[in-house]
């Protein structure tokens, strides 16, 4: 059972960022970092780690002079995230 | 419940946290829906004596509204029911607008954020096509379908915003449609389904978001 779950969501910041792209259709970074709560660093690197993934894509673009990325969800992203939800929600069945 | 489970319950709880902060607009006060509400009463009093009483429906003149709207619907710019309901609409927004930003304020939270653009244009969609429309109605001299069109396209507003701000606010859109249709069905009582659905309703609602997400913050 414990293989269910997503090593990759270990993290409750790369959960975080999930949960918030699971919502929206797209999400800049700052609005990531204010919900999270995080440093620029930190978010960051497990941004990184997502996209290495494949569970989400980056698009780095510009308002006005200012740098404007935006992150979204890919479809291997949304299901592995279904899957481990659905994983955590067996777990807290199963062991009640 | 031992730890695992527990851990489980945490990240769950954490997701939806997550996700109810990043796509809703959470900001929005029980205080603005008390003052809305007490706006319209005031509104609706006001309009009273004209709605009711004999008093003129358009300044300095006396004429029959319905025939004289058909000839020259701008004439609505000119009643006094019209400045009535736009000194209502104004000051309900400045209140609403007030209260909301105290309370984000006190939450810490951006007020003019993406969640509240996404709010804004998901309310302003009906609110304008229902504007249109109602301009349609006003021009053919249906004035006894105003009201409840009004109520019908604002409480559709409601409910397609629902997703975008505290859930319950969808209930209070039910309810106003409810209205809006009943309203329908009993031309010539606008002003008291008006007073009722954007008064005591919104009175209601506000009182209900208050105790329910504000009351807690303050103790």
């Amino acid at each position: 059972m414990i293989t269910d779950l997503n090593k990759i969501f270990d993290s409750r910041i790369r959960l975080g960022i999930m949960s918030a792209l699971v919502v929206n259709d797209t999400i800049n970074f700052n609005d990531l970092k204010e919900v999270l709560q995080i440093t620029d660093g930190n978010l960051a690197s497990h941004l990184k780690t997502l996209d290495e993934a494949k569970y989400i894509t980056v698009n780095k673009g510009f308002i006005g002079r200012k740098t404007n990325t935006v992150y979204k969800i890919t479809k291997l992203g949304s299901k592995a995230f279904a899957a481990h939800i659905a994983a955590l929600e067996k777990m807290i069945n199963n062991l009640k | 419940m031992n730890t695992e489970s527990q851990d489980s319950l945490a990240a769950l709880n954490d997701i939806k946290r997550i996700m109810n902060q990043s796509s809703r607009f959470i900001s929005l006060s029980g205080l603005s829906g008390i003052a809305a509400g007490v706006c319209a009463l005031i509104g609706c009093w006001l309009a009273h004596p004209y709605i009711v009483g004999q008093k003129n429906y358009i300044i300095n003149q006396q004429l029959n509204l319905p025939q004289a709207l058909k000839q020259d619907f701008t004439i609505i710019f000119n009643t006094y029911l019209f400045y009535i309901a736009m000194g209502t609409l104004l000051a309900a927004l400045i209140l609403a607008y007030v209260f909301t930003y105290f309370k984000s304020k006190k939450d810490g939270s951006k007020l003019w954020g993406n969640t509240a653009l996404r709010l804004l244009f998901n309310l302003a969609l009906p609110l304008f096509v229902g504007f249109l429309f109602i301009l349609k109605l006003i021009s053919l001299g249906a004035i006894g379908l105003i009201m409840p069109s009004i109520l019908i396209f604002y409480g559709l507003a409601l409910t397609s915003s629902s997703k975008y701000t505290l859930g319950e606010i969808k209930y209070l859109g039910y309810i106003q449609i409810v209205l809006g249709l009943a309203n329908m069905l009993m031309v010539g009582y606008g002003l008291y389904f008006a007073a009722f659905g954007f008064g005591v309703m919104h009175i209601v609602y506000g009182v209900i978001m208050w105790y329910k997400y504000e009351q807690k913050v303050t103790e």
